[in-house]
């Protein structure tokens, strides 16, 4: 690692200021991507600023119909608690997916949410039920929120304050893993919403976006035999060594069989 | 540098550490606790699990500042009285290790595991261990101390 300077933020607001002020410095929740990409010396901050202990960012509560998860609130939590079991099943099940027992210990959704992996597992539920990104500075839908790989609607110094999640009928999250890293090769979240099927794809193409061609299909009818005529173009989508782009495009339709069948039996 | 202070295994310690200084590096060089094992340094393999606040972490993904004010359990603090962890016990009664790199991470990743859950099914427990690698691949072995652990700590 390169040297910074560390310093735990006492109020968000001091956080938000001081991270305005100095361009270098980034912020610090719970660390589990961060700290792996300093020690690999492929970022040099002046500063982390350390907002994973903030009263402020916590809590899970419901709320006039939506969930509301405080932005440092811990993976482990969301995939543990009762509030979020009972209301919201699909997000504690997508949140006990998520890299292994130590890292939800550490890892927050504020922070897998502002980092937007284009393999994470929390964008494809966030997107998928519309969620409301609320931050330092204003409420951001999820539809606008992300902008592709590793990019956000986040400006300089902007932070995720809480996510509220309208509560679905019902949802399901089915994803492929990667058998070492645990990230989703492909992941695909439905929802069964006031407004409709939504259908949100992780880990296939340079970001999570929404499977529009299946929303139609599943609205007609819901059932994983509606999606068997579509196809999936595999052209925009990742290829790397662990899978290529065809591979990835057979995946959207498998994990989006499967998420449907899990939905239908609840 | 940074003043910390911190528990280690019912010790209180204070230290001048580098911000960048790892947990892991505070416990093996500074403290002498070598139990704590570094494998992979990739937050892959769980060698250097240890506990902070009674949640299992990887030691070599957190800055020894984070864990100031903290309580820290590392695998020399598991025995009590020169009698080993029922944990211990039944890594040893089940020869749940072959090399035993992987040892000290993986009993304090099951001590957690059977804290959080005290009577997981086979699903449970590989689920559990998702986050420690054995690379002599003595994973049955593994399981049943788990198992066995699990009856004996009821």
């Amino acid at each position: 690692m390169f040297e910074f300077k560390y310093l735990q933020a006492k109020t968000l607001s001091e956080a938000a200021a001081f991270v305005a002020a100095n361009p270098d410095a980034k912020l610090l929740a719970g660390g589990m991507t961060l700290i792996p990409t300093l020690k690999q010396r492929l970022a040099q901050p002046s500063h982390l600023v350390d907002i994973g202990g903030l009263p402020e960012l916590r809590g899970i509560e419901v709320k006039d119909g939506k969930l509301v998860l405080g932005a440092a609130t811990r993976h482990q939590e969301v995939a543990t608690s009762p509030v979020v079991r009972q209301v919201l099943p699909a997000l504690a099940y997508l949140a006990g997916q998520i890299g292994d027992p130590q890292v939800r210990n550490r890892g927050t959704i504020g922070g897998s949410v502002s980092n937007n992996d284009p393999a994470a597992d929390y964008p494809a539920a966030v997107l998928a039920l519309g969620a409301t990104i609320v931050t330092t500075r204003r409420e951001i839908d999820a539809g606008d929120f992300f902008q592709g790989m590793f990019a956000t609607a986040l400006d300089a110094g902007e932070i995720i304050v809480r996510l509220s999640f309208p509560l679905p009928r019902r949802a399901a999250y089915m994803k492929f893993p990667h058998p070492a890293s645990g990230y989703a090769m492909t992941g695909v979240f439905v929802a069964e919403t006031k407004t409709g099927i939504r259908v949100a794809v992780t880990g296939a193409g340079p970001g999570v976006f929404r499977w529009s061609d299946a929303e139609s299909a599943l609205a007609k009818q819901l059932h994983p035999a509606a999606l068997d005529a579509l196809a999936v173009a595999a052209g925009d989508l990742n290829e790397d060594i662990h899978a290529t782009r065809e591979y990835r495009a057979n995946l959207v339709k498998v994990m989006a069989r499967r998420a449907v069948q899990k939905l239908l039996e609840q | 540098m940074t003043k910390i202070e911190l528990t280690v295994n019912g010790a209180r310690h204070s230290r001048e550490v580098e911000d960048r200084t790892l947990l892991v590096d505070l416990l093996r060089d500074q403290l002498g606790l070598t139990g704590t094992h570094v494998g992979c340094d990739t937050s892959q393999c769980g060698c250097c699990t240890v506990h902070v606040n009674g949640r299992a972490i990887k030691s070599c993904t957190l800055l020894a500042v984070q864990a100031s004010g903290a309580e820290v359990v590392t695998i020399e603090g598991m025995a009590q009285g020169g009698k080993l962890h029922p944990v211990q016990q039944a890594f040893t009664d089940c020869h749940a290790l072959q090399c035993g790199f992987c040892t000290p991470g993986m009993i304090m990743a099951v001590t957690a595991l059977l804290r959080d859950n005290p009577h997981p099914s086979d699903e449970e427990i590989y689920h559990g261990l998702e986050g420690n690698l054995c690379r002599c691949t003595g994973y049955i072995n593994i399981v049943k101390a788990v198992k066995q652990a699990a009856q004996t700590l009821g």
